[in-house]
């Protein structure tokens, strides 16, 4: 049952995905490698949540660039609209061909010798205006359009209003959207869709259905010791050890904002650029801004550092 | 699979994890594409397409836990064994001797009585599980239902004919009735056991719906201290529920008046050739709600739940002052915003609560610091039994606020019967209140609460 083959995908496996994926840098625990297969194998969008900073725009990235697909991006805020999310009529196009053409407009209706009739000439060609020419496709559209298919992310969707979220329903269930005087508009190939959101309000249930829900939270020690090890070829392995193990210990504390992973990985590059080859209180104090965004979050880790990092060297000897 | 599948996500509504019939679809289509081969995975995929939230993912990474561990076959048989082992323990030393004969009694004896003799674990725990979807066992909603489906399990197992080969056996082979007795008890704590976690898994949700259910009805002033945490809990859901409902942005188009100044500047473009016509938008009231909460010796069970109430209320309405007061009023806006609801709640009932109540000098202090922030857009909720020891109940003062505000809603948490009875004003109060309503069960403060912020809609 497991090798039964996938209808419209080329992975093979989750292990499959996990290996694509690290190749581009992006270390995935087992769960997002089996949403991203499971993704594939039944065409649904995921939506990914979590805290900020945890690779859920990365994981879009690593998609793209391992498929070797186009990523169209939506970055979601309040107020986002149809016209800027989905497709816009090409107002000035439209106006500068009808004044180009109002010569020939006359030609055409110089024929007719009565109201109605010249009514009855201008239906005929009445849709002229309204056609695929004079689409300015926005990202959603552009996604359905890319005759290779692509990854489309949908970014922050919990930033944009509830109204955006019906807007996209059709899109996510049914790869295709509808323009009124188009009619439907279905994707030459179906797009890997990622929504991702920090849960700033909860999504509709709608929205939520129709999605592999994925919840990605702070890594375990070893797989964030993988992901600084893919993420910053230049650091040695006592060092990374100690600083994840120091990461971990400061996410026990009560804060404002835990540092995530992308902090983990900019400290660690400071590290590396001021060439420490272990974790010293000092350079710990001095480069703690990178990690912690807030004053508070400081003073609170502040009294903890000496004992987080004698805790972490001796993690490293016996570890 | 496919029935175990169904079995599962009916395990997992009971759990408390909504799952439609199009998530069912979707977990099986997931299902089929990653195989079932890999324990991990599958659960894996299951919180991927049923939980839609990280609640839901906890709820339902333990539920499918429970079902699993039990459905596995190898597991089953592995439990069964201990259990035999346990109950035929003693048996084991006696049997080799009964052994032949048991092998020729058995000719006569029914399917189920050879099927404990031969200990044969497999076919046992199959014929639970053909017994248990025989009687439906995964329809169980009740804890009183235990019993019921435990026996009718056994029935249609075939005890009846088992306990007539018992007492043949009691006759004839002795030794083997007691091997026999052995198996049966075993049996039963077998479909016991299976019926217990039966119920664990199916029959969670109905359970909790029925507590809830009690629990929105019961009077808030009787409620057991150990009901108390759980009604907590069913006021911050009611709150959350109001917030969802009400805190939509207040602008409604109308449609078909054209805002001619905007439409033109939106066109500006193309030299305000109106392609995109912008509508008058009407506003809606934003709620403005003073809220004057009884927190004397009287009331003191009940307002405990409005003050969590006026808390979430803080959390759903933006522009909520609120006061208490037993003897004396004073404003609590602020403890409210800034503090938890159990915080807030203890200073509060520190600073002013348990007194003797006054309704009169308390509205005096209304009256004389916070009139000003009555104004023509406020509700004015006060929630009280208006039992004023015989004090003078100024209701000269509720017909100036009811004066000067929208509306004065009364929330009172003894019944209709009982006011005016006893030191009890509330005839007098109730002509300058729009609305008067008895206020005594969740259920009903829900209500209450909805319609007042409703009228802002």
């Amino acid at each position: 049952m497991a090798d039964s083959p996938a209808p419209s995908s080329a992975i093979a496996s989750i292990a499959a995905v996990e290996a694509g994926l690290a190749a581009q840098g992006y270390i995935a625990s087992r769960q997002i490698a089996t949403a991203v297969y499971l993704s594939q194998a039944i065409d649904k969008p995921i939506l990914v949540e979590g805290p900020a900073g945890v690779g859920k725009t990365e994981l879009a990235k690593a998609i793209a660039a391992w498929r070797g697909l186009k990523m169209i991006r939506l970055q979601c805020y309040e107020g986002l609209d149809e016209a800027k999310a989905l497709y816009e009529w090409k107002y000035a196009k439209q106006l500068l061909y009808t004044q180009i053409l109002k010569d020939k407009l006359g030609e055409v209706l110089g024929g007719a010798q009565t109201l109605h009739a010249a009514l009855g000439q201008l239906h005929d060609f009445g849709d002229v205006f309204f056609s695929k020419e004079f689409v300015e496709p926005r990202p959603l559209l552009q996604a359905l359009l890319e005759p290779e298919g692509c990854v489309l992310l949908i970014d922050e969707i919990d930033k944009s209003d509830a109204e955006f979220e019906s807007l996209l329903l059709e899109i996510l269930s049914d790869f295709q959207v509808t323009i009124p005087e188009l009619g439907s508009i279905a994707a030459a190939k179906p797009p890997t869709v990622i929504l991702t959101s920090n849960s700033e309000r909860n999504l509709g249930d709608a929205l939520k259905r129709r999605c592999l829900h994925l919840h990605i939270g702070f890594p375990e020690q070893r797989l964030e010791e993988r992901i600084v090890e893919s993420r910053v070829p230049g650091i040695s392995q006592t060092l990374r050890r100690q600083l994840v193990a120091f990461i971990h210990d400061i996410r026990t504390l009560d804060l404002k904002k835990q540092p995530s992973v992308s902090e983990t990985i900019d400290w660690a590059r400071v590290l590396v650029l001021l060439q420490a080859a272990e974790l010293g209180h000092e350079m710990v104090k001095d480069t703690l801004n990178v990690l912690l965004k807030y004053e508070s979050d400081i003073e609170v880790a502040l009294p903890q550092v000496t004992t987080f990092v004698a805790k972490a060297q001796r993690q490293n000897i016996f570890g | 699979m496919q029935e175990n599948l169904h079995r599962f996500f009916r395990a997992a509504r009971g759990a408390g994890v909504h799952v439609s019939p199009a998530e069912s679809i979707d977990a099986m289509r997931a299902v089929a594409s990653v195989g079932v081969a890999d324990r991990t995975v599958l659960r894996d995929t299951m919180l991927l397409t049923l939980a839609k939230s990280e609640d839901e993912k906890k709820a339902l990474g333990a539920c499918f836990d429970l079902f699993f561990a039990h459905v596995d076959p190898a597991q089953a048989e592995a439990n069964d064994e201990t259990q035999q082992d346990a109950a035929s323990n003693e048996a084991q030393a006696a049997p080799p001797p009964g052994q032949p004969a048991g092998g020729e009694a058995n000719a006569e004896l029914g399917p189920l009585a050879q099927m404990l003799l031969a200990q044969n674990t497999a076919d046992i725990s199959a014929a639970i599980a053909n017994a248990s979807s025989a009687v439906g066992l995964s329809e169980i909603r009740y804890f009183t239902q235990r019993g019921l489906y435990s026996s009718r399990m056994l029935e249609t197992m075939g005890i009846q004919r088992l306990r007539d080969d018992l007492d043949a056996l009691t006759e004839t082979t002795p030794a083997l009735a007691e091997r026999l007795q052995a198996g049966l008890d075993g049996l039963r704590d077998t479909v016991r056991d299976a019926v217990a976690q039966a119920l664990a898994l199916y029959g969670r949700e109905e359970t909790e719906n029925l507590r809830h259910e009690i629990l929105r009805n019961a009077q808030l002033s009787r409620i057991e201290p150990r009901q108390v945490a759980e009604m907590r809990a069913l006021i911050r859901q009611i709150a959350r529920r109001l917030r969802e409902r009400y805190s939509k942005p207040r602008k409604r188009q109308r449609r078909g008046h054209l805002d001619v100044r905007r439409t033109l500047r939106r066109n500006a473009a193309w030299g305000s050739v109106p392609f995109l016509t912008a509508w008058k938008r009407k506003h809606r009231d934003r709620p403005k709600i003073v809220a004057l909460c009884d927190v004397s010796g009287s009331v003191a069970r009940v307002s405990d739940f409005f003050l969590l109430l006026i808390h979430s209320l803080h959390d759903v309405v933006s522009d909520v002052r609120s006061f208490a007061f037993s003897g004396h009023l004073i404003e609590v806006s602020e403890i409210l915003e800034r503090k938890s609801a159990e915080d807030a709640m203890a200073e509060i009932m520190h600073k002013v609560g348990f007194g003797s109540s006054d309704y009169g000098s308390s509205l005096v202090d209304f009256e004389k610091q916070f009139m000003a922030s009555v104004t023509p857009q406020t509700t004015v909720i006060v929630l009280g039994d208006a039992r004023s020891n015989k004090l003078d109940p100024r209701a000269d003062i509720l017909k100036a606020i009811s004066e000067r505000a929208k509306r004065v809603v009364w929330l009172n948490p003894e019944g209709r019967v009982t006011w005016g009875w006893g030191d009890s004003e509330m005839p007098r109060y109730q002509t300058f209140c729009n609305v008067v309503r008895p206020c005594a069960t969740a259920q009903q403060l829900e209500r209450a609460v909805s319609d007042i912020v409703s009228a802002y809609q």
